[in-house]
């Protein structure tokens, strides 16, 4: 391998990066996305019956075991070369960190918090929307910021699935086939600084959404 | 795109009883134990260097800030590029040993660290203070506190985050085979190489397999490390078992 950097191919492909940048962020913000959906619905349930949260997080524990690599080339004969067959396991692998930290934000709410609010006639719903998820958001968003940086990891590995996938990835496993450092090197070096761009702006997002809370993220 | 499902099964046992997969170079027995043998490795070292420097900072609580930031790296860093960034310094260092599974193996050690030591470092931490001072007050030196009062106290979140640890390192042992390389990754990678997805699918079993049957294991060693008396208080709130670590854990599957 050429160990030298070839700036040229740089300064010709940043109309690609641009693409694999945009391609890499909508895998990661529609994974995350219908993860917390999923994960909200999974957190409320099992915040008011435990039972049921030893179940999920068993669920979701498996699911988040299967190695990334594994669960890709496993649906890829089943869902064929889709979205789908990247999105799947990148949505399954946020559900174990987002559902944890939803019912940990839940459950940092103060008992005489809940006991105020139902004294003042909040129905169950309302409590839910304007008391307990409020003060869960510090929590919830410790979550999100894990399982963004997390995911943005893992779609890179999607890139063995074929050319239309990966992100940023795409340029690692086409940089690997071709034995071209300069290309594997960019590849890596934009999906580390995206992990890092993104934790640092969802950091930004929580601190103005919960501006009661001085403490930040834990 | 999918064959008969029964057509599958067949296909998929076949392959498993196949003799060539059974001995010889590239056998299930081969990628198994190189697949074994490479995370043991990284799991060892990792241990080795995280664990005294998380134990030294969840004592002394000096130095608190480098293990939060550990850690917050190491869970942005993805593995594959990791794996990858890492192979160009070594075919630099040693163009014939350059493929080997040296940059798989110096990655795992990498992701493994930030999980070990903060699983070391917030287990100590999780200690209520009062019990230290009690130890103090009883006279106990300092090495005795760590090892009579900490350890066995931090032990279920110590243990939690070489869990996490080890699941990292066995999907990370895995993407190697994208590079270089044995183990069970293999199969995945050239069974998609070569559209033989009867390969893919006994490679994906294998490997989700020794995951999940790894952390089976040591979720086992966690119950069973948990002091008696810390199960007991946690029966009286009537908590969750769930003994994982109040860190999020920084892992990447």
């Amino acid at each position: 391998m050429d160990l030298s950097i070839d700036w040229g191919w740089l300064a010709d492909h940043v109309g690609a990066m641009y693409e694999r940048f945009l391609q890499h962020l909508q895998l990661v913000v529609i994974a995350v996305l219908a993860g917390f959906v999923i994960a909200l619905v999974l957190g409320i349930w099992a915040y008011r019956r435990r039972r049921a949260y030893a179940w999920i997080i068993l669920v979701a524990g498996l699911l988040y075991t299967i190695p990334s690599l594994a669960a890709f080339a496993l649906l890829r004969p089943v869902t064929g070369l889709t979205l789908l067959t990247a999105l799947i396991p990148l949505t399954t692998y946020t559900l174990l960190i987002l559902v944890r930290a939803n019912v940990a934000g839940f459950d940092s709410v103060p008992a005489d918090v809940l006991e105020a609010a139902e004294g003042m006639g909040y129905t169950r719903r309302q409590r839910l929307l304007r008391v307990e998820l409020p003060l869960a958001l510090p929590l919830i968003m410790a979550g999100i910021r894990l399982a963004t940086v997390t995911t943005i990891g893992l779609a890179t590995v999607a890139s063995i699935l074929g050319e239309s996938f990966g992100g940023f990835g795409f340029f690692i496993t086409e940089g690997l086939n071709r034995f071209f450092l300069t290309e594997i090197l960019a590849g890596a070096v934009l999906s580390i600084a995206l992990a890092f761009a993104a934790d640092f702006l969802l950091v930004r997002l929580e601190r103005r959404i919960t501006p009661w809370s001085r403490a930040g993220a834990r | 795109m999918v064959p008969g499902g029964r057509a599958l099964m067949g296909d998929i046992v076949g392959w498993f009883l196949d003799p060539a997969h059974l001995n010889g170079t590239g056998s299930i027995q081969q990628r198994l134990l190189e697949h074994i043998v490479l995370c043991a490795a990284a799991l060892l070292t990792a241990t080795v260097i995280a664990l005294p420097i998380g134990l030294y900072i969840g004592h002394t609580r000096r130095f608190a800030g480098v293990a939060i930031n550990a850690a917050n790296i190491g869970r942005a860093l993805p593995s594959y590029a990791l794996v990858v960034m890492i192979l160009p310094v070594s075919l630099a260092l040693s163009p014939e040993y350059g493929l080997d599974p040296i940059p798989t193996f110096v990655a795992m050690t990498a992701l493994a660290i930030p999980a070990i030591l903060i699983g070391a470092y917030a287990g100590l931490r999780s200690i209520d203070a009062d019990l230290v001072e009690a130890g103090r007050g009883m006279g106990f030196r300092e090495r005795q506190i760590l090892t009579g009062v900490e350890l066995p106290l931090a032990s279920p979140i110590i243990v939690g985050g070489f869990r996490t640890a080890t699941l990292q390192v066995i999907a990370t042992a895995t993407i190697g085979a994208i590079v270089s390389g044995g183990g069970l990754g293999r199969f995945i990678v050239d069974g998609i190489h070569n559209q033989d997805y009867t390969t893919v699918i006994g490679g994906v079993i294998l490997v989700s397999g020794l995951a999940i049957g790894a952390d089976f294991v040591l979720a086992g060693v966690q119950r069973w490390v948990t002091p008696r008396g810390v199960k007991l208080a946690a029966a009286r709130r009537d908590e969750p078992s769930d003994v994982a670590p109040p860190v999020p854990s920084p892992s990447t599957p």
